[in-house]
């Protein structure tokens, strides 16, 4: 299990073979990435602030991945987070779940990312093409 | 000592980063919010933790212990 949060861009690629099991042992590698967009409830937006709560982010992240780990049959897990000024087309997260099977890396990937959106302490400030700045209130 | 952190925000509204007051009896998340945001109602859906664990407005506080007060997450 990795969890990682970072406050320069990343290549997700490179995360998820650094991270990959020994060639052979595992048979399924479920990901999801998050990329931001340029546009936000029918604004433009030109980058975006993203806050955390040290320490506590992190521990809950890493409370998610144990509950996935035995919740459902699968090898390992991995979470990585950027923080911090982001641009458009940046990587906001990385999501991956490794099993021997296509169905708990599914939904163990699934899990990670839908608890990570609900419970997990980050919040989006963005800042529009105009200048205004804005809180992002909504999930 | 008891620490109490606004995030994100809140921490705007509030008009506070960070701040410490005594630990008293029976010292409840509920009263701290009373004692440190000088009358600003606690707006709906606030979440709250003690030593970085959610938790309630009931809940008690003792000396040393870590309170955060933050709006709903918005990450992924």
């Amino acid at each position: 299990m990795l969890v990682k949060i970072i406050p320069n861009e990343f290549n997700p690629w490179k995360y998820l073979q650094e991270h990959e099991l020994q060639a052979g042992k595992f048979g399924a590698t479920a990901t999801f990435i998050g990329t931001m967009r340029d546009y936000n409830v029918g604004d433009t937006v030109k980058s975006m602030f993203l806050e955390h709560y040290p320490n506590m982010t992190e521990k809950h992240l890493q409370k998610i991945s144990n509950i996935a780990l035995q919740r459902w049959d699968i090898l390992d897990t991995l979470i990585i987070h950027r923080v911090g000024e982001i641009l458009p087309g940046d990587n906001i997260v990385l999501v991956a779940a490794w099993a021997g099977h296509r169905a708990p890396a599914f939904e163990a990937c699934r899990f990670l990312m839908e608890e990570l959106k609900a419970k997990a302490p980050f919040w989006k400030r963005e800042t529009l093409v105009n200048n205004e700045v804005r809180w992002v209130d909504a999930n | 000592m008891v620490t109490i952190k606004f995030f994100a925000s809140l921490r705007e509204e509030v008009g506070k980063n960070e701040v410490q007051i005594e630990a008293g009896e029976q010292l409840t998340i509920a009263k701290i919010w009373n004692q440190v945001c000088d009358g600003i109602p606690l707006p709906n859906h606030v979440l709250m933790a003690i030593n970085m664990e959610y938790t309630d407005l009931n809940s008690l506080v003792k000396d040393g212990d870590e309170v955060a007060f933050f709006p709903p997450v918005t990450g992924g």
